[in-house]
């Protein structure tokens, strides 16, 4: 079985209001130092069945570009691991 | 002529927007469960306001893959007009009907207020019973109102007029203050390429009586139905 952690997150160059607004919050709790800050969405699955690497990172990727991410504002990261019951 | 009106599960405007095309334009209108797999009967569709599953993932996103969205699609891409209004716009981008997203208000807070805005195309199907640059008066209610679109696709909506409505002030200028999300250009409704589309965040259903503070809206459905019956 192969579990893969999947993080959405916004394209570089988009403005993501929510991680401004975070790292504004933690400036004002003194937390000054922070240079840059990213929010996103994490995401674990794990596919059921046989199959290769090859073949179980490209479902993957399909899923995110699909359905888990937005293409359009947003990118993604996945980590794919195989699992041994 | 007959609106079709789609109900997602969470759509809430779905009965504002079958009351007005009733009683107010005095048109046919019938409800579309999201689960419908035949649009023949219908002249016009609108995908309702509201929250569709919740706003699960992101705004729109799982109500794009419902049985009815391949049926708009091919109705689209036939000419049918369809008309998206806040999270029918979020759905309209998520399904590709129309291009660039919707990002949260660069505010982070839920807006719910009235907005003017600008006519910036007068000759689409959904906006030629108004006066080119009319100044309208619309609520707004959403947390993801925020339009994006890169560089390129922006200066193509320009050069096709496929902007249909700008965020501006009581007089019509367009401006940064009279922005209320942050939309790139003040963007608050596009069209598609054959104008036949048109997704917008300020809800012209909630603004078609003046009891209710402002009628602006429904000359949106009026250019409808003067669209459906003569072109």
């Amino acid at each position: 079985m192969w579990k893969a952690k999947i993080i959405v997150t916004y394209k570089p160059g988009i403005l993501d209001p929510e991680a401004k607004t975070i790292q504004h919050a933690l400036g004002s709790l003194g937390y000054e130092q922070i240079e840059h800050l990213t929010a996103g969405r994490f995401f674990e699955l794990t596919l059921n069945g046989q199959m290769d690497r090859e073949s179980a990172a490209a479902r993957v990727n399909e899923i995110c570009e699909k359905v888990l991410s937005n293409p359009v504002i947003q990118q993604f990261r996945v980590e794919l691991t195989e699992e041994r019951p | 002529m007959k609106f079709g009106v789609v109900v997602f599960p969470g759509s809430n405007c779905d009965h504002d927007t079958y009351h007005v095309i009733r009683k107010v334009l005095g048109a046919e209108a019938l409800y579309i469960w999201h689960k419908e797999t035949s649009l023949q009967i219908f002249d016009a569709i609108i995908l309702p306001g509201g929250f569709s599953y919740g706003d699960y993932l992101r705004a729109g996103a799982v109500a794009r893959f419902s049985p009815v969205m391949n049926e708009i699609i091919k109705f689209a891409k036939k000419g049918g007009p369809v008309l998206g209004i806040c999270n029918g716009f979020q759905i309209l981008l998520e399904s590709g009907l129309l291009p660039g997203a919707l990002i949260p208000n660069d505010g982070m807070r839920f807006l719910c207020q009235t907005v003017y805005l600008k006519v910036a195309n007068a000759a689409t199907p959904f906006t030629q019973a108004y006066e080119p640059g009319q100044v309208l008066r619309m609520p707004i209610a959403h947390y993801s109102g925020n339009y994006f679109a890169d560089d390129e696709l922006l200066k193509r909506l320009q050069d096709e007029g496929r902007i249909a409505f700008q965020y501006c002030d009581a007089d019509g200028n367009v401006t940064t203050e009279a922005n209320p999300n942050g939309s790139r250009f003040n963007i608050a409704g596009i069209t598609n390429e054959y104008k036949n589309v048109l997704g917008m965040m300020p809800h012209p259903e909630r603004a078609s009586e003046a009891i209710l503070g402002s009628a602006d809206g429904l000359k949106l459905f009026e250019s409808l139905l003067e669209k459906v019956y003569h072109g």
